[in-house]
């Protein structure tokens, strides 16, 4: 498994909470990884970290071998931001040849991502007349203009049309084939099926780093719904395997019990 | 600074401008009305209107960007698109810059219909040339969108920032000999007055106002007001950070 991303012991407080405990782990490279939590987990404080706008307190994260942040990184990533991150007063198309001629790229390639996101009817129109699930798809565009190595996005399907959203995850894994790796975080467990690793947190701990079919049978059963909330109590019950804190802490016992199935 | 993303910045910024009819009939509209004001107001006394509107000229654009610059830039702020834009290959002084040639251009149109109509529909009088009236206008602009930038950083909500015109506007415009002479105030409102670079913007404009050519007096003066802009720019990319809580 060749790695696109590290993280190693990372802790990172948000005023005088701790969002994440010295978490740890991989994500391989020409792959969809899902990270998925509840609400206030930790998912985006990590996405943050990874895309090099979060301050850290602790820990390493490494980033095609290079440390999260580094300029030389910035020109092949793509990042969708939670809230829409685009401009209410400019067109969809305006905002796509704006982000990709950050990265260098031509109008038409930012072109064909509005197409992608199925924005092409809306291209002229202002992103401030926009509905909310078509902002975010504007959004969306301008984090995969260009098909940049590593896409991280936030929430990237929420209140998606069932088709739409059908196509978007055709096109993660299409961009995922010819080499990206993707990191994609959601709260609905149906989208987990979807991705080829998945990552669960919760309250800023590692609960699960498998494939979804090993997390089923450590689980014991089929609905990852189901297998999630099983992983969280067997987790609350023993606490003493996954002590709060602590530099010898890792991720590590989930993944052995997936790959002994 | 990467010039490719600095001119595509910059066009970004001015498009967002374009698609915004109203803010741009405010922004030559209201000076020529304001001019016309005035000159109502000393219809009989044309050295009055002369010597205010001269100075009005230079004080406009400098106002008008200020709040135009800190709310732009709160947005960028508070809407995400700062912390998406830090992610790309843009460098801090590319967005900066960028800011600061599209609101240059901006104010450079609105001081050209300005100084149009003062001089041509209300006879204006100057002994030096329009053309450096304009030169010290999209000066004195400049500034403003460096201490829009800079003031920005330092309000969470746009009520907070149009509050800042009141703070570092205000006491400039007061001070800077349009009101009283500045070397006929007290010793320590002179002392503050001499540190306000508005204060040198407006010497330099009545040095246009009596001289025929250009002075030294006027280069130093604009010298000091785009030292002002320097020094404002780089405390504004102290507080762009890249990574934040």
């Amino acid at each position: 498994m060749d790695t696109a991303i590290e993280v190693h012991d990372l802790v990172i407080e948000r005023g005088k909470r701790t969002v994440l405990h010295g978490l740890s782990c991989t994500i391989p490279r020409g792959s969809v990884t899902g990270l998925l939590g509840p609400s206030g987990s930790g998912k985006t404080t990590l996405m943050r970290a990874i895309v090099g706008v979060q301050i850290v307190k602790s820990g390493s994260i490494a980033v095609f071998g290079e440390p999260a942040g580094a300029a030389s990184l910035r020109r092949r990533m793509g990042y969708l931001t939670q809230a829409p991150s685009v401009y209410a007063d400019l067109t969809v198309r305006e905002n796509a040849r704006y982000f990709a001629a950050l990265y260098g790229m031509d109008a038409a390639e930012a072109d064909q991502a509005v197409a992608d996101v199925g924005l092409k009817q809306a291209a002229g129109q202002l992103v401030g007349t926009l509905s909310g699930g078509q902002r975010s798809r504007a959004s969306l565009a301008c984090a995969i203009v260009g098909n940049p190595d590593l896409v991280v996005l936030d929430e990237p399907t929420v209140g998606q049309d069932p088709v739409l959203r059908d196509e978007l995850w055709k096109r993660f894994h299409e961009m995922a084939a010819n080499g990206a790796t993707l990191l994609v975080s959601s709260h609905v467990m149906d989208e987990a099926a979807r991705c080829e690793r998945l990552l669960l947190i919760r309250e800023g701990q590692l609960i699960a780093d498998d494939t979804p079919a090993a997390v089923r049978a450590s689980a014991g059963t089929d609905d990852l719904d189901e297998a999630f909330l099983r992983l969280i109590r067997a987790q609350e019950e023993s606490p003493k395997r996954n002590p709060g804190r602590g530099p010898s802490r890792s991720a590590a016992a989930p993944t052995n019990t997936g790959e002994s199935r | 600074m990467n010039p490719r993303i600095l001119a595509v910045t910059t066009g970004r910024i001015l498009r967002q401008l374009s698609h915004d009819r109203r803010t741009i009939a405010l922004l030559l509209l209201v000076p020529v009305v304001l001019l016309t004001l005035l000159y109502f107001m000393f219809d009989d006394q044309p050295q009055v209107f002369d010597r205010i509107a001269l100075v009005m000229l230079g004080v406009f654009p400098f106002i008008i960007m200020f709040l135009v610059t800190s709310i732009a830039m709160l947005r960028e702020r508070t809407t995400g698109t700062l912390e998406r834009l830090l992610t790309t290959p843009l460098g801090k002084i590319d967005l900066l810059f960028g800011y600061g040639i599209a609101f240059g251009i901006a104010a450079a149109v609105q001081a050209a219909v300005a100084s149009a109509v003062a001089y041509w529909l209300f006879g204006l009088d100057t002994q030096g040339s329009p053309w450096l009236v304009i030169l010290i206008a999209v000066v004195n602009a400049v500034l403003g969108v460096a201490l829009g930038l800079l003031c920005s950083a330092f309000a969470r909500t746009e009520f907070q920032a149009v509050q800042f015109l009141p703070v570092v506007a205000f006491p400039q415009i007061m001070l800077c000999g349009l009101f009283v002479a500045r070397d006929q105030m007290v010793g320590w409102l002179e002392a503050i007055s001499d540190v306000l670079p508005l204060s040198y913007a407006v010497e330099a404009l009545q040095e246009v106002g009596v001289h025929t050519d250009p002075t030294g007096t006027m280069w130093r003066d604009l010298a000091i007001v785009a030292g002002a802009v320097t020094v404002a720019l780089v405390l504004a990319a102290a507080t762009l950070r890249r990574r934040t809580a």
